[in-house]
């Protein structure tokens, strides 16, 4: 617009060159954090990561935990929370358990978790979008009452489902592809993948990344902000309630307390990817390793001989390592953010 | 182009408000507005701060619901219930919002086209068309050349011209019978302000409607055809091109602000 807008090509034309773009690859920092991570395991425990049943027991036992941190990066992209997830595992585990125990159909059990995560969504979602309530707080209230049902329903009981070892559901759910790759692997790698590509290049993600940017420039772009926000719940919940179905189907058994104990990890693992709790701004190859590095660290620590309870200051220092990493190489608007919300006088 | 009939070119006024009103809680930012804008006619759209003018255009432009009133677009009534900011869009009303209107933290390729994106048709957006055209604006319509801002770039590296040349470029692109300005000229730098009256212009040139609304009276008395005046909610006068001199119009404005500080004493 200006006359110095239309001058000559100068140097500063060149501000969107070739060496910037390489430290834009999407989740660069964290993947070397998670490449040195690895690094230091094999150095300190050579016969455990030197070899392969370690990384295929990886495989087991974070594709719950990703499904799910897939599902709060868009949340958190958005500018929103959900803390309700732990809850659709036992809410939606114990639709599943009740299906395959009272009626033998482990299919149905599969639709009725997904169904009952949706329910759990449209709940959280009316509430957010409709009627304003901040999510942060509105989900710890139905985190305590979906929880609470699941229960109630359960009686608090667990529910052994041997019964399906062998099944075709576990086979397509927690089986061993050529007899080695874990089922729920390759579920959560393709959900990533797919999720991925409905952030970063479908209309939904566009608007998820708006809504969450400035929720006025959202509205006065077209959006519908209520209803995509609904939506957004909603694929939260149906992502808890197939996250709720890998875990039971491979454990075997339901019991109601099945989603304690994820609810900080699925968290850290976006937050350790470089996700910005400001919203606007998101990363699925960011959660993806940072939720590996939370599965694995624990694995790792107590393979390395430290002692377990250690486990969960590493975790912290990692955390913490992780995500200043991810400020200090990312936007320094961050930074000044942060600074700001800290009173340290950045400018806002 | 393919005209539906809610979008045909038989009409007299693209845009008809009829006894318009609205209220922010007890804050009644417009009040009865009557007005109607020709089908190729430059309005400016005067007033003091919190006349209600950003207001009277959100209504207009589906942003808000109004308390009470009518809207006749191409002379037809719209249902309030399925007036959005996406149906103007359909309608071919294109806004310059005053406030901001650009997600800062995403490209500039996705600014241009959120909330009306080119889309495959299961949704997914085609990146590459965008992109190019994105650039193209740029190039083509804004002229930004050799200053290292592309189609990537982010907003928040952008100054406030280029922001809002980003605005007026994408309201050119998505070539449309209304055109609305909401102070697009503040903060910027003379060069910059006169490529937006030469928009203006162009506008008027192209047989197209625009509303403007503006600070500077010497550029709106010189562009417009008609001007409509607003003060604390309501339309105070309607003046046409020629018959008031630009002396005249600041000494009506003058006046009327004392009037205002008279009453809001009194
Ligand atoms: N979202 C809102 N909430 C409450 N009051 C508002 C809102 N937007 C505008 N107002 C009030 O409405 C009045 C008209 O504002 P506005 O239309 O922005 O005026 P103008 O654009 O003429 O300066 C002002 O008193 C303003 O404070
Ligand atoms: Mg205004």
């Amino acid at each position: 617009m200006s006359t110095h807008l239309s001058s000559p090509p100068s140097p500063a034309g060149r501000r969107t060159a070739s060496w910037p773009q390489i430290t834009q690859v999407e989740g660069l920092p964290i993947i070397l954090v998670f490449l040195v991570l690895v690094g230091l395991f094999i150095v300190t425990a050579p016969e455990v990561f030197l070899h392969w049943p370690i990384y295929l027991s990886f495989l087991t036992t974070v594709p719950p935990m990703l499904v799910l941190a897939i599902g709060l990066t868009l949340v958190v992209a958005a500018g929103e929370i959900d803390l309700s997830f732990p809850s659709t595992l036992a809410f939606s585990g114990f639709l599943f358990s009740v299906c395959e125990s009272s009626l033998g159909n482990p299919w149905l059990g599969l639709i009725a978790a997904l169904a009952g995560g949706a329910l759990i969504g449209l709940v959280n979602g009316l509430l957010v979008a409709c009627i304003g309530v901040p999510s942060i707080i509105i989900t710890i209230g139905t985190q305590f009452f979906w929880a609470g049902a699941a229960s109630i329903l359960s009686g608090g009981q667990s529910d052994a489902l041997q019964e399906l070892d062998g099944s075709a559901i576990y086979d397509v759910f927690a089986g061993n592809l050529f007899g080695f790759l874990p089922m729920q692997s390759l579920w959560a790698v393709g959900l990533a993948v797919f999720m991925w590509f409905i952030l970063n290049r479908h209309r939904f993600g566009e608007h998820i990344l708006f809504i969450g940017d400035n929720r006025q420039v959202a509205r006065v772009a077209g959006i519908n902000v209520m209803r995509e926000t609904v939506k957004l719940f909603v694929l939260m919940g149906v992502l808890g309630g197939f996250a709720a179905v890998l875990l039971t189907v491979e454990n075997l058994n339901y019991f109601s307390t099945q989603g304690q104990g994820y609810l900080l990890p699925a968290l850290a693992g976006v937050f350790i990817g470089g996700t910005s709790v400001f919203g606007g701004t998101a990363t699925i190859v960011g959660t993806f390793f940072g939720t590996f590095i939370i599965g694995m660290l624990e694995a790792g620590i107590v393979a390395t001989g430290i002692a377990g309870f250690w486990v969960q200051a590493i975790e912290g220092i990692v955390f913490v390592a992780a995500v200043t990493l991810h400020l200090l190489m990312e936007s320094p608007g961050k930074l000044r953010q942060l600074r700001a919300l800290a009173g340290l006088g950045g400018r806002p | 182009m393919d005209k539906q009939s809610d979008t045909g070119s038989d009409y007299a006024h693209i845009v008809r408000a009829e006894g318009i009103s609205l209220s922010y809680g007890k804050i009644r930012a417009l009040q009865g507005i009557n007005l109607a804008i020709g089908r190729n006619e430059i309005v400016g759209l005067i007033g003091d701060n919190g006349a209600g003018k950003s207001t009277l255009i959100k209504v207009l432009t589906g942003v808000v619901r109004p308390t009470s009133g009518k809207l006749y677009i191409r002379d037809k009534p719209v249902d309030w219930t399925h007036y959005s900011v996406r149906e103007a869009h359909r309608l071919r009303f294109e806004t310059v919002y005053q406030e901001k209107s650009l997600g800062e933290k995403q490209p500039l390729w996705r600014n241009i086209f959120v909330g009306r994106q080119i889309t495959n048709r299961f949704g997914f957006i085609k990146v590459a068309e965008e992109r190019r055209i994105a650039n193209d604006i740029l190039k083509r319509q804004l002229g930004f050349r050799g200053v290292g801002i592309d189609a990537d770039s982010t907003i928040s590296k952008l100054s406030g011209g280029e922001r809002q040349g980003i605005a007026i470029g994408r309201a050119m692109h998505f070539d449309s019978d209304l055109i609305i300005l909401d102070e697009p000229t503040v903060a910027l730098a003379i060069s910059e302000v006169r490529k937006v009256l030469d928009f203006v212009r162009s506008i008027k040139n192209s047989g197209r409607a625009c509303i403007y609304i503006e600070h500077n009276l010497a550029h709106v008395h010189a562009l417009a055809d008609r001007l409509i005046v607003l003060d604390r909610g309501r339309i105070v006068a309607d003046i046409k091109s020629g018959e008031m001199t630009l002396e005249e119009l600041t000494k009506f404005l003058i006046d009327l602000q004392k009037s205002g500080h008279a009453a809001g004493i009194g």
